[in-house]
C-alpha cells in the first residue's frame, strides 16, 4: 500500500475492500437497496452501481430518518459497504454500525477523513482500515 | 440496551452530556426488513416501556387493509410483528408521518426525539419545539430512556439561522400557489444542505400544509431539520431574532426562474400517459381532503388510473364523518392508512408511472418504486386522474 492517512474513528474496526468514491450525498433510505447493495437513487452520481464490500467515502447522507434502518438491513442481508468514510461526522451511519454490533456482531467501520484526504483516494483501488483508524491504500 | 446505545451514540453528536425529553415520535416502526423487526422485537422482549408519550410513525403495513393492495404474505406478517413489538413498549398508536395533524403535539420549546425527517422539519420550523435530526432505531432507544443527547438543535445557538435566503420579486399569485411551497422547499434542501436557513421576501402567510409540503421537500432533497421565515415561524419574528444576531455565513437569492427549473426537476418524464396518482406524503390532512373533496366533486377517475390517498386511521375517520369521504369514494379514489407506498409493498406492478402533488413522493418513488414522476398541483392531479394523462392547467407556474 502506497498511500497511508490516520483517520478519525467514529466505530472503530477492521476491513478491505475497493474504495468507492461519491462526490454526492446519499440517501441509504430510496437510495441503496439492502438486498443487493445497489446504488438505487436514479438521481445520484453512481446510480445502478453495487456498493456492497466496497470502502464507501461519500460527504455525508441526506434525507430521510430511515436510512440507518436500510443500512442495518444491508449488514443483516450480508451486502453492505465493507466501511464508511464520510467527510463529517454522521450519526445515521454511526447507529447502524453500534447496533449491527449489537445485533450481530457485526463490523462496519465508521470514519471521518478530510476533505483534502478524500480528493487523494480513487475509485476502484484497494483500501485496507485498522483498529486504530489508519486508512491505506494503493 | 437503549441505554447503551445512547451512550455510545452521545459523542458521535458531540455531547458531553444528556438531557430529559418529555415527548418522542418515533420512525423505528417503519418495517424495513428482518432486521428492523429482529430489533424492535429484543427491545420489547427485554421488557423496554418508553418513559414519555411516543407517537408511532407509519408501519410497513395498512394492518386491517392490506389484502385489498398487492402486499405478500410474508412481508405483512414481519411489518404486523413489528407494529405488535412498538405495542408493547407502550408507544400511542397514531401510526402517521404527520404526528402534528394529532392531539399529541408538542409544544413550543418542548425538549422531545422525534424520528421522520417530515416530522423533525415541522416539529423544529413550525412549532419551535426541540430535536435532534435522529435516525430510525434512535428514536425508541430516547423514548425508552427518557434521555437525548444534550447537542444540536435541543440547544439555543445551533438554531440560529446561518444562511439567509432571500425570495426575489416571486409575484404574489406565485407565493399563492400551493406548488410552490414544496417546489421551494425541494430549492431550499438543495442550496443549504443540513445548515439552518431563514427565508425572507414571502408576502404571505402560508398554512399549516404549505409548510408542512416545504418541510418535507427540503429534509428530502437536503437534509434540513429546521427552517426559520421571518415574520411567519416561531424563532423568526424577526431577520435578527432568526440569526439570532449571529453573522451569517452565506446570502442565497432565489428567483422564479430558479423556482421554475426544481418545479421541473421534481418530474422525472414529459411522458403524458399516467398510471396512478398518489397523494399525501406527509399524511393528507382534513383540510386536504375538503380540498380534494371540492374537486372531485361529481366526478370519475379515468378506468386506468389509481388514485391512492394516504392518511392516519383517525383522520380517515374524522372524514367519514363528513360528507366528503364519499365523494371521494365516488370519484373512485382509494384509501390507505397506517403507512405509505414508499414504505409498503403494496402498488401493482403495471403502476410504472405516477403523479403526486408531493414533492416527497416525487424524489423518492423513482428510486424507491421504480416508476416516473410527474409533479403538480392537486387540481392537476385529479384533473389528469380524469383523463388518463398529465393535465396542466394555466395558472402562475406559466404565467410568472
Amino acid at each position: 500500500m502506497d498511500h497511508r492517512v490516520k483517520a478519525t474513528c467514529i466505530v472503530a474496526g477492521t476491513a478491505t475492500g475497493p474504495l468507492l468514491l461519491s462526490a454526492e450525498p446519499l440517501s441509504f433510505w430510496g437510495g441503496y437497496d439492502p438486498k443487493t447493495g445497489e446504488i438505487i437513487d436514479r438521481r445520484h452520481p453512481l446510480s445502478g452501481q453495487s456498493a456492497a464490500g466496497t470502502v464507501l467515502a461519500l460527504p455525508f447522507t441526506r434525507g430521510s430518518s430511515t436510512s440507518t434502518a436500510i443500512l442495518l438491513e444491508s449488514v443483516r442481508a450480508g451486502f453492505a459497504p465493507s466501511a464508511i468514510l464520510s467527510t463529517a461526522v454522521d450519526p445515521f451511519l454511526a447507529l447502524a454500525s453500534i447496533v449491527a454490533r449489537e445485533l450481530y456482531d457485526a463490523n462496519l467501520p465508521i470514519l471521518v477523513i478530510t476533505k483534502e484526504q478524500m480528493a487523494g483516494l480513487t475509485t476502484g483501488v484497494i483500501a485496507q482500515i485498522e483498529q486504530d483508524g489508519t486508512l491505506s491504500w494503493g | 440496551m437503549a441505554m447503551s446505545i445512547l451512550v455510545r451514540m452521545a459523542p458521535v453528536y458531540g455531547a458531553e452530556r444528556l438531557l430529559d425529553i418529555t415527548a418522542a415520535h418515533i420512525d423505528s416502526s417503519v418495517y424495513m426488513g428482518p432486521a428492523t423487526l429482529q430489533f424492535a422485537e429484543k427491545l420489547a422482549g427485554l421488557g423496554a416501556r418508553v418513559r414519555v408519550p411516543s407517537t408511532l410513525n407509519v408501519s410497513g403495513v395498512d394492518e386491517h387493509g392490506w389484502k385489498a393492495w398487492s402486499v405478500d404474505h410474508e412481508w405483512a406478517t414481519g411489518a404486523a410483528r413489528q407494529m405488535d413489538a412498538y405495542r408493547k413498549m407502550g408507544c400511542i398508536e397514531t401510526w402517521t408521518c404527520a404526528p402534528y395533524q394529532t392531539e399529541y403535539r408538542p409544544k413550543f420549546g418542548q425538549q422531545i426525539a422525534a424520528g421522520e425527517s417530515n416530522a423533525i422539519a415541522f416539529y423544529n420550523s413550525v412549532i419551535g419545539a426541540r430535536t435532534e435530526r435522529y435516525p430510525d432505531l434512535l428514536d425508541i432507544c430516547a423514548a425508552i430512556t427518557g434521555r437525548a443527547p444534550a447537542s444540536g438543535l435541543h440547544l439555543d445557538a445551533p438554531r440560529a439561522a446561518r444562511i439567509v435566503v432571500r425570495l426575489d420579486h416571486i409575484p404574489l399569485a406565485l407565493q399563492e400557489e400551493s406548488t410552490f411551497y414544496p417546489v421551494l422547499g425541494h430549492e431550499l434542501g438543495i442550496r443549504t444542505g443540513g445548515n439552518v436557513a431563514v427565508i425572507t421576501g414571502l408576502d404571505v402567510r402560508p398554512t399549516e400544509d404549505q409548510l408542512k409540503a416545504l418541510g418535507a421537500a427540503a429534509a428530502s432533497s437536503g437534509q434540513v431539520a429546521l427552517f426559520h421565515i421571518e415574520g411567519v415561524t416561531p424563532e423568526a419574528p424577526t431577520l435578527e431574532a432568526a440569526t439570532q444576531g449571529l453573522p451569517v455565513e452565506r446570502h442565497e437569492t432565489v428567483t422564479v426562474s430558479d423556482l421554475k427549473r426544481a418545479r421541473q426537476a421534481l418530474s422525472t418524464t414529459d411522458e403524458p400517459a399516467i398510471d396512478a396518482i398518489l397523494l399525501g406524503s406527509p399524511h393528507f390532512s382534513f383540510d386536504e381532503f375538503r380540498h380534494l373533496a371540492d374537486l372531485a366533486k361529481g366526478r370519475e377517475k379515468h378506468p386506468d388510473v389509481e388514485v391512492i390517498i394516504t392518511c392516519s386511521r383517525t383522520m380517515r375517520d374524522l372524514v367519514e364523518r363528513t360528507g366528503h369521504m364519499n365523494v371521494i369514494r365516488e370519484f373512485g379514489a382509494r384509501i390507505t392508512v397506517d403507512t405509505c407506498p414508499l414504505v409498503t409493498p403494496m402498488l401493482p406492478g403495471r403502476v410504472k408511472r405516477i403523479m403526486t402533488n408531493s414533492a416527497k413522493y416525487a424524489y423518492y418513488a423513482p428510486g424507491l418504486l421504480g416508476t416516473s414522476v410527474r409533479f403538480g398541483s392537486l387540481a392537476d392531479c385529479v384533473a389528469s386522474a380524469r383523463s388518463g394523462h398529465y393535465e396542466e392547467s394555466e395558472g402562475p407556474w406559466t404565467t410568472a
